[in-house]
């Protein structure tokens, strides 16, 4: 007679790799969306192409609103809205985190193009915003002074 | 993963005269840039909220792509043209690590 626990064993097994082949879809189908290279590049440059950011032009139609001056870069509170005609998307980066893409917002079927966050910021910087608008890109950006890391 | 949202709609405003609900949500999330070391000295591995989505009753309007450069319990407002009182507002993260949380609200008046 085999052991109750021994049973047991197996019966966790099937368990656990029934739930772990359920897991993998929604993870894969997930990598499909997330731009990893994107997101790991950490020059400013690379992460905007990898975004598929080509020529883009300055606008003074994205509004950034954050502080000139940061004490703590763990939270820093930023506003964006664009009032650029057919806006799809606004990216933010801040040019010298170790990696300067922070997010890419994509909007549809009614959501207008403005949205509050916080981000981390490692040092003083550029926040650069890009907005996506049908084949065209255009940009704006503010610098805030940073006095304590919020990279950690 | 319960209760670690939180989330408001208000609709300033009425629909016929273009009025726009305003979206205010708090998640509880670590948010780990994997850079960071505990007292130990050891490396924290990364752990954040790569993919977040909202719904106005079950119709997509915007979806996040996040890296690590979010505030720990990431907050967010969103602006939604078109919704009624009433209306289900639906919000879903992922993180890198597969957990996931999805949140409902109804839009009230403000």
């Amino acid at each position: 007679m085999q052991p109750n626990n021994i049973k047991r064993r197996r019966f966790l097994g099937v368990i656990l790799a029934s739930s772990a082949s359920a897991l993998l879809l929604p993870l894969r189908a997930m990598a499909a969306i997330w731009n990893k290279a994107a997101f790991e590049a950490g020059q400013l440059d690379k992460a905007q192409k990898d975004l598929g950011v080509s020529g883009e032009t300055p606008s003074k139609e994205i509004e950034i609103i954050a502080p000139d001056r940061a004490e703590n870069g763990a939270i820093v509170q930023l506003e964006v809205t664009s009032r650029i005609p057919n806006t799809e998307a606004i990216a933010i980066f801040v040019e010298k985190n170790p990696t300067a893409l922070i997010g890419n917002y994509i909007f549809t079927n009614g959501a207008l193009p403005q949205i509050v966050t916080r981000i981390k910021m490692a040092e003083t910087s550029d926040i650069k915003i890009v907005v996506k608008a049908g084949d065209q890109y255009y940009s704006n950006a503010k610098n805030v002074v940073v006095l304590e890391n919020g990279c950690g | 993963m319960q209760a670690n949202m939180k989330m408001r709609a208000k609709l300033v405003g009425d629909t016929t005269s273009g009025g726009v609900t305003e979206v205010k949500v708090i998640m509880s999330h670590p948010m780990e840039t994997g850079r960071k070391k505990d007292d130990f000295g050891v490396l924290i591995p990364a752990h954040f909220i790569q993919l977040v989505t909202a719904t106005l009753n079950d119709k997509p309007v915007l979806e996040i792509q996040w890296g690590t450069g979010i505030s720990k319990n990431p907050y967010l407002t969103f602006y939604l043209k078109g919704a009624k009182v009433g209306d289900t507002i639906s919000l879903t993260w992922h993180d890198n690590l597969g957990a996931t949380a999805t949140q409902d609200i109804a839009v009230i008046q403000s």
